[in-house]
């Protein structure tokens, strides 16, 4: 009998935080940029030169660590992790390995249809500098080293292996990447390497204790890169078993565009780092008012808002899952709502428009440029019967560009419908008279002439008319009894 | 007037009176490296003409009263491991021949701030590890109280040029006793401070944990003012998380006070009246017992007293130094300064290369022993193990200076060892530094002091450690002996 394989992962995750300076100086974080142009003598690796930790980076991964409900741990330090290479300008990383800053948290995850939802637990998060890069000019057949990204701020998040699939992975990278950027601590893009995920990965027999030999995968740029590569290794270790050898624990390199891996090193090859305290920089004492301040300026987490909307909004569920997908998105909602805007309307907006000016444009929410008034001004335009739902998608667009007023811009375009006034009225019956067949088929009893007649006297009006109201105005003059007053 | 007699603080005051001028002195300690130098080569770099040049600076702003500094205008050297925009620092390694930094350390700022003029960078022992100053890539310093012999190290150079007159004042870094030791051998004063006390920000790091910035002067107030001068904070940035911004650094106001009722204490472990291998030599301990009795004559109270721990200091010492030291000089790869090995053509061949060809051997063994006690498996037997020590030997220093004021011993066990005769025993050379690692390991501050004069007309020095941040007490117990004391710096 075929033999049942359970899949066992864990993940480092490494995220890029998103604050001003550097790590360890006062150099600028700023993507792009003349290579080194953002360096000094400290993060080029020069002789006497030392670091200072930037505070921002304690606090931001203090944030991280209490929103994953990790213990915060009061007393931490620095180690150095010694290895050559150009991109490591000292050649060493200074990273924490003895006593990271936080321990022991979780977060719960929810994979895939009606499935339970899980606990994944954390068991570290640690302070580290970012390398440098290096850029292979092949033509002049030399290695250049640009040391911009050198010194950049990364917390390496460490989970158990507790998931078991690759759709168990997705949702815990999702459910840090949402918590991170719910906290400002990170954009956490994996296709720009603001977020980076190694796999831990072995299989075992169903039902069995203890684990396999497990394989380290490294260098997954997407969402879609880790679930290829899980399955791939997975695939890989079990006909491995199956055909009676064994996994080697080793490290192994994803090619994405081949969709295979690649050996790097094996365990015996791994690297002795000599791990130690580094003496250059002071253990830090994190004390209460410091952790205080943190709890204070925690922003309300997904969770905790999807509660509070369903309690203070009154809006579909399924509105409230997309809208508290991005905390800048939730922020708009809440906005455009205290401004007096109906929420399910403003819902609409977002869910509807907005979502899909984003998709089509590859934007993140986070990149949205128009204020909740504006919004709140265009939701009160089209209650108002100023404009029609079509001049107002119109308008929408506008402003999803530029933020640009809709008040003004509906004046300006001179997009205003036109009432139930004489105009209106006047141009039904003109539309009528030049229709009679259409007119007729109503009158016999044809619904759907109706709709043409509707087209015709929007086309007329350019416009700027309300539709629904351009119907009524239509039946009450079709009417039957009209014929017989001629 | 001869200039080359007075202190750093007695130059400088003639300087801002007006007996004499910046370039003046100047020209004074170029006329002595003219007669000098060829012999007892001090200096790696010196820089005539850009010291000139600041001297006449100085000199303008001292007449137009917009420096008032008591060092402004005095003539200074600085160790080659201490970084001078501008000016190569090669801490006397093959690796760093061609190395200008693009920044200065903030010490050396403090200094220039203050009108000291910077006449060149002095040798040492390769990245400050030695204690002969003959591991320099550059050639050997020669003592200039006896040329046959080594003016100590790692800050021969400092405190060579110091004794010779080729230059007033020097700083010098202190790791294990590299600021001390070579004051002790070239009979002139050496401090090394509390640490954290000043900035190591451009002090190429040998034991970054140990290592501090110390003056080398002439006389224990000379000292003080420069302690003073370099421990102040530069600008409102921190560039060393180690340095304690102190605002305790008045270290020379009414330093000529008795020492009546001051407790000095005198390890027994420092001056066993047989030899016990730690090679004390008889006219040292006679030197330094000597100094106890004028103490004592003066009105302190000085008795002998077991303090705990002293076998393990240098153990303890020599591994956790090499494993800083090993990290520290890992950045000297030939990637991105300093020398580089052409011939290689693959990466990791061209390291091993660069860093084969670019160091000398006591840097390799010092490099090799760091790397060994902290490799996977050796780590908890060596390294963390000398970490817990050197936490014991801190608590029998706070023990001891529960009843001290401070504690009394040799600098060195001998006077200067003739050259050549040392680097074939390592170990030997290693466990000269019996007496000044311990200030290292526990962080304390520590002063030599000239005491006596042993064979050869060779320099002996008694050293007074104090308890963290006591600077001040120990200058004054200094300061109090230079007065009642036959021996004088420079003598």
């Amino acid at each position: 009998m075929a033999k049942i394989y359970e899949t066992v992962i864990g993940l480092e995750v490494h995220v890029e935080l998103a604050t001003r300076t550097k790590i360890f100086c006062g150099c600028s974080t700023a993507f792009g940029g003349r290579p080194n142009a953002h360096t000094c003598p400290v993060c080029t690796g020069m002789p006497g030169a030392l670091p200072v930790l930037n505070r921002k980076v304690l606090e931001h991964a203090a944030a991280v660590g209490l929103a994953v409900n990790c213990t915060i741990n009061r007393f931490c330090k620095f180690d150095r992790k010694n290895y050559f290479y150009p991109d490591n300008p000292q050649n060493y990383q200074i990273s924490q390995l003895y006593l990271p800053v936080c321990r022991d948290g979780w977060v719960e995850i929810d994979a895939g249809e009606g499935r339970e939802r899980k606990r994944i637990g954390i068991r570290e998060i640690h302070m580290e500098d970012d390398a440098g890069k290096l850029i292979h000019d092949e033509e002049a057949n030399c290695t250049l080293v640009d040391y911009n990204r050198s010194g950049v701020p990364l917390i390496e998040i460490v989970s158990e292996p507790d998931m078991r699939s690759a759709e168990e992975v997705i949702a815990y990278l999702e459910k840090l990447r949402l918590i991170i950027r719910y906290l400002g601590a990170s954009d956490c893009k994996m296709q720009e390497g603001s977020m980076r995920a190694d796999v831990n990965l072995s299989v075992r027999e169903k039902g069995m204790p203890g684990f396999g030999t497990r394989t380290e995968m490294k260098n997954l740029g997407s969402f879609r890169a880790v679930t290829r590569a899980i399955e791939s290794e997975r695939a890989r270790q079990v006909a491995l078993l199956e055909s009676g050898e064994r996994v080697l624990q080793e490290t192994r390199r994803w090619d994405e565009g081949k969709g295979v891996s690649y050996s790097m090193r094996s365990k015996e090859e791994a690297q002795d780092y000599r791990y130690f305290p580094d003496p250059d920089l002071a253990p830090i004492c994190i004390s209460d008012s410091f952790l205080e301040k943190i709890r204070a300026g925690q922003p309300e987490l997904r969770t905790e808002k999807m509660k509070r909307y369903k309690a203070e909004y009154d809006i579909p569920e399924y509105d409230i899952e997309i809208i508290t997908e991005s905390r800048h998105m939730a922020d708009l909602f809440e906005a455009v709502v205290a401004l007096g805007s109906q929420p399910k309307k403003v819902s609409n907006w977002l869910m509807g428009e907005t979502l899909r000016l984003l998709n089509e444009r590859g934007m993140e929410p986070e990149e949205l440029c128009f204020s909740p008034e504006n919004l709140a001004k265009l939701i009160a335009l089209t209650d108002r019967k100023t404009i029609n739902s079509t001049v107002a998608k119109q308008v929408f667009e506008e402003m999803f560009a530029h933020n640009t007023d809709p008040e003004r811009y509906v004046e300006e375009k001179g997009l205003t419908m036109v009432g139930d006034g004489d105009i209106l009225r006047r141009t039904v019956e003109e539309v009528i008279r030049m229709n009679p067949k259409s007119a007729g088929d109503y009158r016999g009893g044809k619904e759907r002439a109706l709709g043409f007649l509707v087209g015709q006297t929007m086309k007329a009006m350019k416009g700027k008319a309300d539709p629904a109201g351009v119907g009524e105005l239509l039946k009450e003059l079709l009417g039957p009894g009209r014929e017989s007053t001629e | 007037m001869e200039l080359l007699s007075l202190s750093a603080v007695e130059l400088g005051t003639a300087i801002r009176d007006g007996r004499t001028t910046a370039p003046e002195a100047l020209q004074a300690v170029f006329e002595q490296i003219a007669r000098k130098e060829e012999l007892y080569h001090c200096y790696v770099t010196i820089d005539r003409e850009g010291a000139l040049k600041r001297a006449e600076e100085v000199q303008g702003k001292i007449e137009r009263g917009e420096l008032k500094h008591p060092l402004a205008g005095v003539p200074m050297a600085v160790k080659d491991n201490l970084c001078t925009k501008g000016m190569r620092t090669t801490c006397s390694s093959r690796m760093l021949s061609n190395f200008v930094p693009s920044y200065s350390a903030e010490a050396v700022t403090n200094l220039e701030e203050a009108g000291a003029v910077l006449v060149g960078k002095t040798n040492m022992d390769e990245f400050a590890m030695g204690s002969t100053t003959e591991t320099s890539a550059y050639g050997v310093t020669r003592n200039p109280r006896n040329p046959e012999h080594v003016p100590g190290g790692s800050s021969g150079g400092s405190a060579a040029a110091v004794a010779a007159g080729e230059c007033f004042f020097a700083l010098g870094s202190d790791t294990g006793g590299s600021v001390r030791q070579p004051a002790a051998h070239c009979g002139v004063v050496g401090l090394k401070p509390t640490y954290g006390t000043v900035s190591r920000y451009g002090l190429v790091a040998y034991g970054s944990s140990l290592d501090q910035i110390g003056p080398i002067c002439r006389t224990v107030e000379d000292c003080g003012v420069v302690l003073e001068t370099i421990a102040a904070p530069s600008g409102a940035c921190i560039r060393d998380s180690t340095h304690i911004r102190r605002k305790d650094t008045d270290f020379c106001r009414g330093l000529k006070t008795d020492i009546r009722g001051i407790k000095i204490g005198i390890p027994k472990a420092y001056i066993p009246e047989e030899d016990d291998g730690s090679g004390l030599t008889r006219d040292v301990r006679e030197a330094v017992l000597g100094a106890a009795r004028l103490f004592r004559e003066s009105g302190a109270l000085v008795e002998e007293f077991d303090l705990e721990l002293t076998d393990y200091a240098v153990p303890a010492y020599y591994t956790i130094a090499s494993a800083e030291a090993g990290s520290n000089l890992e950045r000297f790869d030939g990637i991105k300064y300093g020398y580089r090995a052409t011939e290689a053509e693959e990466l990791h061949r061209m390291y091993r290369q660069t860093r084969s060809q670019g160091f000398g051997p006591e840097v390799k063994r010092r490099i090799l022993l760091g790397s060994f006690v902290l490799s996977a498996g050796h780590y908890d037997a060596y390294y963390l193990k000398a970490l817990q020590v050197r936490a014991l030997i801190k608590k029998a220093f706070d023990r001891a200076f529960r009843r001290y004021d401070c504690i009394l011993g040799p600098t060195a066990p001998s006077t200067a060892p003739r050259l050549g005769e040392s680097l074939e025993e390592p170990v030997k050379m290693y466990l000269g530094d019996i007496y000044t690692i311990s200030a290292n390991l526990a962080g304390l501050p520590a002063l030599s002091i000239p005491c006596g004069t042993g064979a050869g007309g060779l320099p002996i020095g008694m050293q007074l450690t104090g308890d963290c941040f006591q600077e001040k007490k120990l200058l004054q117990i200094g300061c109090c002996y230079e007065q009642i004391s036959p021996f004088k710096a420079g003598d």
